[in-house]
């Protein structure tokens, strides 16, 4: 264990260099100059030097590079081009909502995917078993925002039982209203990403199913439910932690389109602001901190994996 | 295999094939209906090519106009036929597919066999390089290239290519991987065939039905990401809608005019449901192991 969270935290060092390089040339080679944000169309060479002088983009890639990745990892992000303000602080107050969105929306999918895949599963030659199994398949084909749209439609248009949308001005000082702002699209977060969970949750139970371990504990006469208890969650939890750090970014992502939908001010509001503005401050900050988020949860599901499994512990090699 | 007939000679309580037996024998309906969803939306492409409703940037209708005799699916805000705009948006959506996929198979092709026939150290690193993109959802790469090339549809499909590349990739080392440590191959090295030989006649046939699989899968996400991107307003601008953009317009007259939300929806649901069957049904054909389940 001790040998492979070296090298497993060797990789996530690596990754976040990799990272950093990927965000920083695509942010600095590609468009024009970084400096043409701040300028006019019509700048004079004297005020373009300026401009360049002020964003530092007239030194040499490499000088930019470290200078820059310095920053990023010192959480030193910089201030926006178009208001001035610092990132760092911003990203913060946006992720009040976007975490809860993510986190709870996960949650609720993944409880709803263990039922609903352990269901399918036992039940795989039976009418609910098929029935499960079909709404997975459309799930995973639905576009989020699409649900979002339709949900607002019935629940906050139709029914008027919850709003379409919008946040509290005073953010969580009254939680049963952020809450109440945040249902709809927690709902349809959870909706979409337990498809995709309930099919792993699905393929990992019909494994248990099919194993000796289980067939042996079954005729030795534990009872179905206490066999699955019993020898099932553990061995059947392993393949399904594996894929659970992927599925939260894929979360937050999909909490970045749902904002949208919900016209929350979130990371994802953010982010779509700063790019209609080529706020490049704002982009690589919201960019760098959510890489810095798909890293660790993908870092903590490979050590979360390891203790489930002891197979897994035993082996140094790791698991490529 | 779904050539012989489904016959079951005994039954044997074992719980896997227990589980099995249905999805086995649905299979083949599972690509059929697979087919049938996709190439309904191929044909409405197709069609479009030759044939619309309405001129593409006609606003004679009457705005928000429900499903009728002229409109079949009604109009939108600026009174454009909303059949119109769907039957591009099928052309587009397949366009955006077929592009994704194709970067991703080309690179990923490229970079996979590179992988697994480099030295140790290089594999080493390509492999680390590949994990760190896998480890970032599509959507997020996407945005980050089309927050730096500008919106428009050709930017989207790159981006997504590019993203898709690398799984792709890993997919092909571990397949090719499996291939080179065969006793054919060593038979056929042992006979004088040289390596550009051995990737074509041997690993590049035998990789091919779970690569073919996989990029149905990711047609389907590719589909879906661009949706996603088109929805926030950073895919291809008006009057070129695809499916995302269209119920990013009809959104905000959801009530007054629902189909506008809804029918876009349902073209999505049916195309990637549709790849995605026939890649579920294709893979019991591509993976031996599966097939004696």
């Amino acid at each position: 264990m001790p040998a492979y969270l070296i090298r497993r935290f060797a990789f996530l060092v690596l990754s976040l260099v990799v990272a950093l390089v990927v965000i920083f040339v695509l942010l600095r080679l590609l468009p024009g100059d970084p400096a043409n944000a701040l300028l006019s169309v019509n700048a004079t060479p004297e005020q373009i030097a300026a401009a360049r002088a002020q964003v530092g983009s007239d030194r040499p890639l490499a000088e930019q590079f470290a200078t820059w990745a310095g920053q990023m990892l010192r959480f030193d992000l910089g201030e926006s081009y178009i208001s001035g303000l610092p990132v760092l602080p911003e990203v913060l107050a946006r992720l009040q909502i976007t975490l809860p969105l993510t986190v709870l929306g996960f949650l609720l999918a993944l409880a709803i995917a263990l039922v609903a895949g352990v269901a399918a599963a036992v039940g795989s030659n039976r009418w609910y078993g098929t029935l499960l199994n079909g709404f997975a398949q459309v799930g995973i084909a639905i576009p989020v925002f699409w649900i979002g749209i339709i949900l607002v439609w019935v629940f906050a248009l139709q029914l008027g039982m919850l709003p379409s949308g919008g946040f509290p001005r005073d953010d969580w000082e009254a939680p049963g209203d952020a809450l109440t702002a945040l249902t709809l699209p927690i709902i349809t977060i959870a909706v979409v990403m337990s498809a995709s969970l309930t099919r792993y949750v699905r393929a990992a139970t019909l494994d248990v199913l099919g194993s000796g371990y289980l067939r042996t504990a079954r005729a030795g006469g534990a009872g179905m439910a206490q066999a699955l208890w019993r020898h099932g969650v553990r061995n059947g939890s392993v393949p399904v932690i594996a894929i659970l750090g992927i599925e939260l970014s894929t979360t937050l992502l999909g909490a970045v389109v749902i904002e949208s939908v919900f016209t929350l001010p979130g990371l994802g509001n953010m982010l779509l602001d700063a790019i209609a503005q080529h706020d490049y401050p704002n982009i690589q900050g919201i960019l760098v901190v959510s890489t810095l988020f798909v890293l660790l949860v993908g870092f903590a599901a490979d050590i979360a994996q390891r203790l489930v499994d002891p197979r897994l512990r035993l082996s140094v090699s790791g698991n490529r | 295999m779904s050539d012989t007939a489904p016959v079951q000679v005994t039954e044997i309580p074992d719980a896997a094939a227990a589980a099995r037996r249905p999805r086995r024998r649905s299979r083949r309906a599972v690509l059929v209906i697979g087919c049938v969803l996709t190439a309904s939306v191929i044909l409405l492409a197709l069609v479009s090519l030759v044939w619309l409703p309405f001129p593409q940037s006609d606003t004679s209708g009457t705005r928000l106009e429900g499903p009728g005799a002229e409109h079949w699916l009604g109009t939108d805000k600026l009174g454009r036929d909303l059949m119109t705009q769907l039957m591009i948006g099928a052309r587009i959506a397949l366009v955006v597919g077929l592009g994704s996929v194709a970067i991703a198979a080309v690179l990923g092709l490229t970079l996979g066999l590179i992988a697994a026939f480099a030295w140790p150290w290089l594999d080493d690193t390509l492999s680390a390089a590949l994990d760190v993109i896998i480890a970032f959802p599509v959507l997020l790469l996407a945005m980050l290239v089309v927050a730096v090339q500008g919106a428009s549809l050709w930017s989207a499909i790159l981006a997504i290519g590019l993203a898709q590349s690398a799984v792709v990739a890993r997919l092909v080392r571990i397949l090719a991987r499996r291939v080179l440590g065969e006793q054919f191959v060593t038979a056929s090295r042992t006979s004088g065939t040289r390596w550009p030989g051995v990737v074509g006649g041997h690993i590049l046939p035998n990789i091919a039905p779970m690569l073919g699989v996989n990029l149905a899968l990711q047609f389907g996400i590719a589909v879906l990401a661009e949706a996603s991107l088109s929805y926030l307003g950073l895919g291809a601008p008006p009057p070129n809608a695809s499916w995302g953009r269209m119920l990013f317009e009809a959104q905000g007259t959801v009530l007054t005019a629902p189909v506008g939300a809804i029918a876009p929806g349902i073209a999505l649901v049916v195309l990637v449901l549709g790849v995605n069957f026939i890649a579920d049904g294709l893979r019991d054909v591509a993976d031996p192991t599966r097939r004696h389940g």
